[in-house]
């Protein structure tokens, strides 16, 4: 491979791969929030039909 | 059942990713004018072909959510126009970097280049409004106007380098006019195939927490009402 412009082209991949990370962490820190948030609320309603 | 596709398209969209970037690196040869740059060809097009493909499920989804008020259309028009969005934001940035090695600007005001930019826009509006609405039925109804109107750009997109009176910056067609050659075809085909499964999966797992969202929804009325 020629060496010209390989270091745009690193850049290039290296922001594609930069984003999909980015996307991906933030669906999994989004997914955590939304379980934690499903079980506190389960636990209140089933706290709730109790008493 | 959800996860186990997830995990099948996740594992298969690695394999086809990673058996293509070797190809694209070490088999494909460099373009004889652009050198080794011209290989962001592989992400950077793909990325906005997948992007208008699920912008078009959107569109198809949110009119099903008009006319059907079934809260699973708007579920799947939210994942894909996210997920659509994240992918044009990766075909800006790719392009840009080019742009700044091939033309010496980061960026060209070419109607080609602005109506993806608008795009990205009108796509990120839709996903700033959408949490500012409450309730469930306005949020998802307004949400589908917007997708619909925010689809109107996409043919400007598209068209943008093909309209006959319009120079732009941005290089012509590759595909239908036969100017790419045939060693580089099977490559791009395969990285289309391989974002594709990566952004299919990725739908998949935010489709799944619009669901538990809803079921969120509803827990906090419950709660409300006791």
């Amino acid at each position: 491979m020629d060496i010209t412009n390989l270091t745009f082209l690193f850049y290039g991949y290296s922001a594609a791969w930069i984003i999909i990370t980015a996307f991906v962490f933030l669906l999994v820190s989004r997914g955590r929030r939304i379980d934690r948030e499903l079980a506190r609320l389960r636990s209140l309603v089933a706290d709730k039909e109790k008493s | 059942m959800r996860e186990k596709a997830i995990y099948i398209l996740a594992i298969l969209a690695a394999v086809v990713m990673i058996s293509n970037l070797k190809t694209v690196f070490t088999g494909l040869p460099d373009e004889a004018m652009q050198g080794a740059i011209y290989r962001i060809i592989f992400i950077h097009v793909p990325a906005a072909i997948n992007a208008d493909i699920f912008f078009t499920i959107s569109l198809v989804t949110s009119i099903l959510f008009l006319m059907k008020k079934n809260f699973f259309w708007d579920s799947v028009s939210v994942s894909c126009i996210e997920v659509g969005t994240m992918l044009v934001l990766l075909n800006l940035v790719t392009g840009s970097i080019w742009g700044r090695n091939q033309w010496g600007v980061w960026w060209a005001w070419d109607l080609r280049m602005t109506s993806q930019l608008m795009c990205f826009l009108l796509y990120l509006g839709y996903l700033l409004v959408r949490p500012a609405i409450a309730e469930p039925t306005q949020r998802a109804t307004l949400s589908a106007f917007i997708a619909i109107f925010a689809y109107a750009d996409i043919p400007l997109v598209l068209m943008a380098i093909r309209l006959p009176n319009v120079r732009t910056q941005h290089p012509g067609p590759v595909l239908e006019t036969g100017t790419m050659a045939a060693e580089f075809r099977a490559p791009f085909a395969i990285g289309i195939l391989a974002i594709f499964l990566i952004c299919s999966a990725l739908v998949l797992i935010r489709l799944h927490q619009e669901t538990a969202q809803r079921e969120i929804d509803s827990l906090r009325r419950e709660l409300h009402s006791v």
